[in-house]
């Protein structure tokens, strides 16, 4: 249950083109992610797995059955909304149980399915308030609820976190991987925070326009991107990019190294360059540096390096983590 | 986050407060106590203590009946505020959820409309209403003040809707709802108080037209707007008898106001207080 498939699936709003053709094999029980900058297209493909919007070509598969043009309904995928869309006018369990009372599922088994999800998420003592009497996580924890009791082929997720403050998103990342592992349901979440991608998922696939740029595990995106664009948005801080006569030399239009690639020292190195911002977190330390034929990089050492504003410094790629690229983007 | 206020500020505006209220509802105030004078009292000049005679009222029934024009304006107020939903709901809720380039410009030219004196058509549909058989009855009035009223209609519920989110819609559409289902689970619990509130407002707004209701009957289909209106001309200015009228009139509406208070202010701030 929960295999998932795109045959060369397009969406047209009027005369633009917001997805130009998918092809994708979602697999049982995996849980992957659809990262990319805002406005790539995240949503619209989400919406088209859901049924939410129609398809302007191509076609969608839900374990071999064709659900092309099956309604929302008729797809068995529950969706969690980044706005939560909780009905304001039912209390906690009422909400909860909706899906379970549209299934026309008797009383005591509704009851038994929302006290079982509510203890999961913690919701037991807030089953009688209503949406609007309820935190933020309190109220994603309900979406997810109301999600999880009709024990779907399939969960979507669209951005359901970036409404919570940052410490709360990031318990909620790990309790949204605590149901994967406990479900086993294949989960399709929507993000732009390429660090959501990179924690949770088994699968990324990474959105540009419209179009899938690559798709593979974090590590095989961290450790071979497929293009520039792929290598500058895995990763934090962002891979640092050189042009010109440092590239040529390795035989590539551009290179990129990441900032935790770098050797660093201050007496002799590959490149030459000055300390702008040092940054002393204590777990690890990030120079943002202007090197003398221009750039400015960033470079991070782990544990402390002590470095200053206005100090010089030499940089070098370790061995076999600079990354090559082609004029075109595509890694060389 | 309240901003903490001194005391001294919080006496200052609640006294500025009551003293609008009170001139705001000094006129009605007056006209009720004027009902309770007799004529002589009434010209007598300004006094606040009436001689609580009901003298007034039994002249008014005897002469001019007031149940005909009291069932005249619940039939013209409803009728045409019953109508001017069906009308407005389902063109509020196509432009709120299915909006296109021109809906913003539809909206704007029927309040436009607003912005026209009535008189200012009030040939063209005596004439129509004289040769259709509507002048003087009540489905004229139902269907002139229907007409009236519908630009804020359409916009009350317009902004009503488009606080809905669409999210929740289609959340209810995953959960497996059929559109009937999404009607009546969720789409009608949520539009129920924006439609309450125009309804009420645009009752009351009916119940005190008093330009068209004037202008298009004579005795058969007048409302209490005209009612009052018929004891201010004809044998001079009767004023305790044109209170009592007044007060006849405004009442029905007032009460209902009042037990309705909570769902008008909401309709009064066009769904800005959530
Ligand atoms: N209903 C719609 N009508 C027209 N354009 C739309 C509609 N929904 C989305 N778009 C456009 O499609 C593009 C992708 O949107 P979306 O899928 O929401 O991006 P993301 O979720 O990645 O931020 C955007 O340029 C957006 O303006
Ligand atoms: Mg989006």
């Amino acid at each position: 249950m929960g295999a998932i498939t795109l045959q060369n699936v397009r969406k047209s709003f009027g005369d633009v083109e917001v997805i130009p053709g998918v092809d994708l094999e979602i697999n049982e029980g995996e849980f992957v992610v659809f990262v990319g900058p805002s406005g790539c297209g995240k949503s619209t493909l989400l919406r088209l797995i859901a049924g939410l919007e129609d398809v302007t070509s191509g076609r969608i598969l839900i374990d071999g059955q064709d659900v092309t043009d099956a309604g929302p309904a008729k797809r068995g995928l529950a969706m969690v909304f980044q706005s939560y869309a909780l009905y304001p006018h039912m209390s906690v369990r009422k909400n909860i149980a909706f899906p379970l009372k549209m299934a026309k599922m008797p009383e005591a088994e509704q009851k038994a399915r929302v006290d079982r999800a509510a203890k999961i998420l913690n919701l037991d003592s807030y089953l009688d308030r209503r949406p609007g009497q309820l935190s933020g996580g309190q109220r994603q924890r309900v979406a997810i609820g109301r999600a999880i009791v009709r024990e779907p082929a399939a969960f979507l997720f669209d951005e359901p976190l970036s409404n919570l403050d940052a410490a709360l998103r990031v318990n909620m990342r790990v309790e949204i991987s605590d149901l994967h592992n406990k479900l086993k349901t294949t989960m399709i979440y929507v993000t732009h925070d390429q660090v959501e991608a990179m924690t949770m998922a088994d699968k990324i696939v990474v959105l540009r326009a419209g179009r899938i740029e690559q798709v593979g595990s974090p590590l095989d995106l961290y450790n071979s991107p497929a293009n520039r664009f792929v290598g500058g948005f895995i990763g934090s801080p962002n891979m640092n990019f050189i042009e010109g006569e440092a590239a040529r030399r390795m035989g590539a239009h551009s290179i990129g190294v990441r900032p935790e690639h770098w050797r660093m020292s201050t007496t002799e190195g590959a490149f030459p360059g000055t300390v702008g911002v040092a940054e002393h977190l204590g777990s690890d330390t990030l120079l943002h540096v202007e090197l003398d034929s221009g750039e400015n990089v960033i470079a991070r050492a782990e544990g402390e390096f002590p470095v200053h504003h206005g100090d010089k410094i030499w940089l070098t790629p370790q061995d076999g983590r600079v990354y090559k690229f082609r004029e075109d983007g595509l890694a060389a | 986050m309240a901003r903490a206020v001194s005391t001294q500020t919080k006496i200052g505006w609640t006294i500025a407060a009551w003293v609008v209220a009170l001139l705001i509802f000094f006129p009605i105030l007056y006209t009720v106590i004027t009902s309770f004078k007799t004529e002589q009292e009434a010209i007598a000049g300004f006094d606040l203590i009436p001689s609580f005679t009901l003298q007034s009222y039994g002249e008014v029934q005897t002469q001019n009946d007031y149940i005909r024009p009291f069932t005249n304006s619940v039939i013209i107020a409803v009728g045409s505020t019953i109508l001017a939903l069906i009308v407005a709901i389902p063109a509020a809720w196509a432009m709120a959820f299915a909006p296109t380039k021109q809906t913003k410009n539809i909206l704007m030219w029927m309040l436009s409309t607003k912005m026209m004196p009535a008189v200012a058509v009030l040939v063209p549909i005596y004439l129509i209403f004289l040769n259709t058989g509507l002048m003087d009855t009540r489905i004229g009035l139902v269907i002139i003040l229907m007409l009236m009223n519908l630009p804020i209609v359409v916009w009350m519920l317009y902004t009503y809707f488009r606080e809905i989110p669409g999210e929740i819609l289609e959340a209810a559409r995953m959960d497996g709802a059929t559109l009937g289902q999404e009607i009546v689970h969720v789409l009608t619990p949520m539009a129920v108080p924006g439609i309450a509130s125009t309804l009420l407002l645009n009752i009351i707004l009916a119940w005190n037209e008093a330009f068209w209701t004037i202008q298009l009957t004579t005795t058969n289909a007048a409302p209490l707007s005209a009612f009052i209106a018929s004891f201010s001309s004809p044998q001079g200015l009767f004023w305790a008898k044109l209170s009592a009228a007044s007060t006849m009139a405004i009442a029905p509406i007032l009460i209902m106001g009042w037990f309705s208070q909570k769902q008008l202010v909401r309709g009064l701030t066009f769904g800005a207080v959530k």
